[in-house]
């Protein structure tokens, strides 16, 4: 039975549809990479199965429960599980790192404050942070910044991790130690990874499972050798790295007569 | 025709959605105080009162002291200059004390906290939303409301009245200045003659309309922090939204704590 059940997802912002039908399982263990380019819906997916968001219609169940239905007492039992890592960090800026990592071990135990010490400690220096947990977040370098959001991240060990764009603006040096840690942590504790990136060479490294995400729907889902082997002409496109063509001239004239119309409007 | 009909209705809704989100967050805070309490709460969250007791009180009280001072002496000076026309100037006491403990003590504060710390939890409230912490509260399974919102809430219901009673305490000091120095009034005097003409329920009153004051600024500043869309810009707006409508509903609710005392007798 799969940890994690999307099943004909519909989320849409003012009339507008982001996320179409969409339909995923995730297995227990499993690390399950989202792809995509910008825009395609892969932050909104992620902000459904975090419940941060309702969706139009569809379901969302992670761990038998369904959280775009559940109460809230549910939901927060089904997030317990979870650990996010959001694009930004969003560590706290009023804590230093180390208060960061222990805000929900102090929230959801009931640990001496000594052994939330020591845990806090370990989970910094999985990530490399073990030296810098006295720091306030504006004082670290964006990557260590997501760094301290993965140690959070893991704090209360969970069964479901979630990242967001871990590597985006990382050197290579950095996102490579970062898809190790990722690694270990899967190898370690089994736990289940989604994880949404924009690197290939990370997505490839790390994952069991690659969605493709384009416009809402899902291109193509499967493993990485079924990803490489694919002729889906968006798959292509994204793992070649070909750029729409802008300067087709069928294009250029759409532009342009939608260009005239808005000032037509406008005057 | 149409057109002003729509703007209408819509501005409407917009305003009463506001009012409805007004009347959910006190409700929702009301419930989630107990966590902030002492001895029966949380004590991370009690921390975190005091904290904030402390910048909207402790911090303010120069400032309050100082524009209580000014406004007594101002009051004192005009009062005087009209009153000395009718041989009366021994009624500027009374003028000073009733003015500062029904109404000068409680709006001056009021005032003051609105632009000093309602501008504060709008802004602090609104980088959090744009930075994604409040999402990450959540996902932490912890409620923006009982983690932000509560300790917020409970230090402006401290704070506030304690800093009416020195503002109004300062503006009888101010007072008494005016007249030692303009009629050679013994403080010693004009302190008995502030005492027989200080009724106390005036100064329940006063301490009653604060804790109005105060759940109005915490309230309406903590909405315009949580109504943040968008960048680093609407965090700005926003803070400025959150002074002139906690001042502007501070005002109305003087009027009609005004109205209701002078309808019911009870000045």
């Amino acid at each position: 039975m799969p940890i994690i059940s999307v099943s004909d997802l519909v989320v849409e912002y003012d009339g507008r549809r982001i996320l179409n039908k969409l339909n995923l399982e995730v297995e227990a263990g499993e690390t399950m990479v989202l792809l995509g380019g910008s825009g395609s819906g892969k932050s909104t997916l992620l902000r459904q199965i975090m419940g941060l968001e309702r969706p139009k219609s569809g379901s969302v169940v992670i761990k038998g429960a369904d959280i775009t239905t559940c109460s809230s007492s549910e939901l927060k039992k089904v997030r317990r599980s979870m650990g996010v890592a959001f694009q930004s960090g969003a560590l706290f800026n009023s804590l230093t790192v180390e208060e960061n990592v222990a805000l929900p071990l102090r929230e959801h135990t009931a640990l001496a404050p000594s052994i939330i010490d020591l845990m806090v400690w370990l989970k910094l220096a999985v990530v490399g942070l073990a030296d810098f947990g006295k720091l306030y977040p504006q004082a670290l370098s964006g990557g260590m910044r997501k760094r301290g959001a993965v140690a959070r991240a893991l704090s209360l060990d969970p069964e479901i991790l979630i990242l967001d764009e871990p590597s985006a603006g990382l050197d290579p040096i950095v996102a490579a130690e970062l898809d190790e840690v990722i690694l270990l942590l899967k190898q370690t504790f089994q736990m289940t990874v989604i994880v949404v990136t924009h690197e290939m060479a990370s997505a490839f490294r790390i994952a069991d499972r690659i969605a493709m995400l384009y416009q809402g729907s899902f291109s193509l889902i499967g493993t990485k050798e079924e990803i490489k082997a694919s002729r889906n002409p968006r798959v292509r496109q994204f793992l070649d790295r070909v750029p729409e063509d802008i300067t087709n001239p069928v294009a250029v004239s759409t532009y342009f007569q939608k260009y005239l119309e808005r000032k037509e409007a406008f005057l | 025709m149409a057109t002003v009909l729509e703007d209408v209705g819509r501005e409407t809704i917009e305003q009463l959605d506001y009012v409805g989100s007004l009347n959910i967050q006190l409700w929702s805070t009301i419930r989630a105080m107990k966590c902030a309490l002492p001895l029966v709460g949380n004590r991370y969250r009690w921390q975190a009162t005091m904290r904030q007791a402390l910048q909207v009180g402790y911090d303010a009280l120069p400032i309050v002291s100082l524009m209580a001072l000014c406004a007594g002496f101002i009051l004192a000076m005009q009062g005087a200059t009209e009153l000395r026309r009718f041989g009366a100037q021994e009624y500027v006491i009374n003028l000073v004390v009733i003015a500062f403990t029904r109404e000068l003590g409680p709006l001056l504060t009021a005032t003051t906290v609105s632009a000093r710390s309602g501008s504060a939890f709008a802004a602090e409230i609104g980088t959090m939303k744009v930075s994604e912490e409040l999402d990450s509260l959540r996902v932490m399974a912890l409620e923006p409301v009982e983690f932000v919102l509560a300790p917020k809430y409970l230090a402006t219901l401290i704070s506030v009245p304690c800093l009416t009673v020195v503002c109004s305490l300062f503006g009888i000091i101010a007072g008494g200045l005016f007249m030692f120095f303009s009629s050679q009034l013994s403080p010693s005097f004009y302190f008995r003659y502030v005492l027989e003409s200080m009724l106390l329920r005036d100064v329940v009153a006063g301490v009653v309309k604060s804790i109005a004051f105060a759940t109005i600024i915490a309230h309406v500043s903590c909405l315009e922090g949580f109504r943040v869309r968008g960048g680093p810009d609407s965090v700005g707006r926003s803070a400025t939204s959150a002074v002139v409508k906690s001042t502007f509903l501070v005002i109305l609710a003087d009027a009609i704590f005004t109205a209701v005392f002078y309808l019911t007798g009870a000045h």
